[in-house]
């Protein structure tokens, strides 16, 4: 016969425990109420604020009547980190909605198969749509990605595999240069190239100004997983007889790949809505452009920019739609990086 | 006393010389001639620095082909870089130097004009800690040195049979030759990198304490292997546990650093090593006085 024991967790919380911190609850909401009624305070966040007070104050109280003061303190930055939490997420999940909320009425089939060759921003809804942006946005992003990906990862490479003479240096340069302004990287390619050389707005050539930005992004973040690789892996590889090429790109490369999907992912992040330098370079064109070395080209943000610059109710919503397209797009190329990313290794 | 590499290695130390001479004479005396190839190695002067730091000072040693030596001494004796100059590893580190000679055949392996990666497929090396490529499979880790070092196989399939048969692991691993290298336990892994450093058929194995991150069963198990690939390579072994150098090797050579650069004390058959000694040093050091 075999005596069943039931899994127990001593270390959790008893109901009557819940009901009291659900008590502590209550007891600061009402607070929060009855302070907002008897002072200046006023509005959401009058109420939150006095709520967050008026909590800490109680959980720390009652922490420091039945266990002292240490434990006070704990409750107290306790609710303080909560209080980070909360306020980090109440913008991010105030902009999904508001984009939802505003975008959503724009969103139809017609959007996603039209460009506004035939439209102005201020026609109704049922005109035109954002093909034209959605191609254009993803030409610039995949030639950005063609143009910067392999120079910041053998940027990375050099800092961190050969890590010569030069290695201090260029990492400084890289780190200032995750500090330009985009509008500067633009004015540069429009000063550098499209004025001197190509003489026409291209893809190309938004591509190449988003590319400033992305590199010292991504290099930046290469170099820290590339940093994480165990030294035990490259000397593996060399007393096997492999050259210091073959080990990097057969064992070093391989073993950071997750790592540097990230790094590739938040470069993206950097520079998918980025505006300023597209104004200079791309030229904003309203027709679907297959050619990315050669003529303007639209974009996302471009097309946002310039439907609110329109004005009309149509015309907003048209932005609200285009923000939202631009956030799924970008959700998008994040959950498809992710997934190559963590693809199984084929036998 | 609970069996640990660390309760082993307190036991070899406080024995007493009697009980330890016994257990150098443990192990059968060599009878049939190996089949190693080449004519062995040998160090002449072996000199390494670290920047200003002189580590390891005149090493002369001469390494029978097919034969297994130990290396013992205290910590910071310069054990593990001697062995990292033979594979030309230590210029690996920065502010790295060394002097001497390192003959594989009768050849320097330092002499201008030797490719580097050809001394490395030569002299094989297994490293303290096991460290198996983590994006690859079990059967990859094992071919991983022939994709390095770009070498063509016949048989693929039957070399991957063949390492992992006489790394040990063969059975344990046959039917998930596509998990990760990963998955195994710490002894599985250390195998698997025996393996692999056998895939590319080395004349010299070095191996920089193999065990020491491992248990006494999975210990056991790579001594048997270590007695098996003698047959057909030449072994060298750093290790603290000298119950394993008296069980393993055929000669013992003791390091030590009083304060200076190491030396290499003194060498000899492993027996007389640890039962009649003839520097009083080593005679301190494996009857446990000191280090």
């Amino acid at each position: 016969m075999t005596t069943l024991i039931k899994p127990t967790k001593p270390w959790a919380k008893s109901p009557a425990e819940r009901a009291r911190d659900f008590g502590f609850l209550i007891a600061g909401i009402g607070i929060a109420y009855l302070m907002v009624a008897m002072t200046g305070m006023a509005g959401k966040l009058g109420y939150a604020f006095s709520f967050f007070v008026a909590y800490g104050a109680i959980v720390s109280g009652f922490s420091f009547i039945t266990r002292g003061a240490p434990a006070a303190k704990d409750a107290f930055v306790k609710s303080l980190v909560a209080v980070g939490a909360i306020v980090t997420i109440l913008p991010i999940a105030s902009i999904i909605y508001t984009v939802l909320q505003r975008g959503l009425p724009g969103i139809s089939f017609g959007l996603f198969a039209n460009d506004m060759s035939l439209s102005a921003p201020t026609d109704p809804l049922e005109n035109g749509g954002v093909l034209h942006a959605i191609t254009g946005t993803l030409t610039l992003v995949v030639l950005a990605l063609i143009i910067s990906v392999p120079i910041a990862i053998l940027t990375a490479l050099y800092l961190t595999e050969i890590n010569g003479k030069f290695a201090g240096p260029i990492r400084f340069l890289v780190q200032a240069m995750s500090g330009v302004p985009s509008i500067v990287a633009g004015l540069f390619i429009l000063s550098a190239v499209l004025y001197p050389i190509t003489k026409n707005y291209s893809a190309l050539m938004g591509a190449l100004a988003l590319s400033i930005l992305m590199i010292p992004t991504v290099a930046r973040t290469a170099e820290e997983v590339l940093l994480l690789i165990p030294n035990d892996l490259r000397e593996a590889g060399t007393a096997l007889g492999g050259t210091q090429w073959r080990t990097v790109a057969m064992i070093v490369l391989p073993a950071a790949r997750s790592g540097l999907m990230t790094a590739i992912i938040l470069g993206i992040a950097r520079i998918a809505g980025e505006t300023a330098p597209l104004l200079l370079l791309t030229g904003g064109g309203d027709t679907v452009n297959p050619n990315p070395f050669n003529g303007s080209v639209g974009s996302l943000p471009y097309y946002i920019w310039k439907s609110f610059n329109a004005g009309s109710e149509e015309a907003i919503t048209r932005a609200w739609a285009g923000l939202l397209v631009l956030m799924m797009l970008v959700l998008i190329l994040f959950v498809l990086a992710r997934a190559l990313s963590t693809r199984k290794v084929s036998k | 006393m609970i069996q640990t590499p660390e309760s082993e290695k307190e036991m070899s130390t406080s024995a007493q010389p009697s009980s330890l001479s016994s257990v150098a004479n443990a192990k059968p005396a060599r009878t049939q001639p190996t089949h190693a190839t080449g004519t062995g190695l040998e160090t002449r002067g072996i000199h390494a620095w670290f920047g200003k730091n002189h580590v390891l000072s005149n090493v002369n040693l001469e390494f029978a082909a097919g034969s297994v030596t130990a290396l013992i001494g205290p910590s910071g004796c310069g054990k593990s870089t001697f062995i990292r100059t033979i594979n030309r590893m230590h210029e690996f580190i920065p502010g790295a130097a060394m002097a001497g000679e390192v003959l594989l055949d009768g050849k320097d392996v330092y002499a201008p004009g030797v490719d580097v990666t050809k001394i490395r497929l030569q002299i094989g090396m297994v490293f303290q800690k096991p460290n198996p490529f983590p994006s690859m499979t079990i059967g990859e880790n094992v071919l991983s040195g022939l994709k390095l070092a770009q070498l063509k196989v016949a048989n693929k399939d039957e070399l991957l049979e063949s390492c992992l048969v006489r790394a040990g692991l063969w059975n344990e691993v046959k039917d998930r030759l596509g998990a990760h290298g990963g998955s195994l336990s710490g002894g599985q892994q250390q195998r698997l990198c025996i393996a692999r450093a056998l895939a590319v058929s080395p004349q010299v194995l070095l191996m920089d304490e193999p065990c020491s991150a491992l248990d006494p069963g999975s210990t056991l198990r790579i001594e048997e292997t270590i007695r098996e690939l003698s047959d057909s390579m030449t072994i060298i072994i750093v290790t603290h546990n000298m119950q394993q150098a008296a069980r393993v090797s055929d000669y013992t050579a003791f390091f030590l650093s009083d304060g200076g650069p190491g030396e290499m004390i003194e060498v000899a058959r492993t027996s007389e090593i640890f039962s009649q000694p003839k520097d009083q040093r080593t005679e301190n050091y494996v009857t446990g006085r000191f280090g």
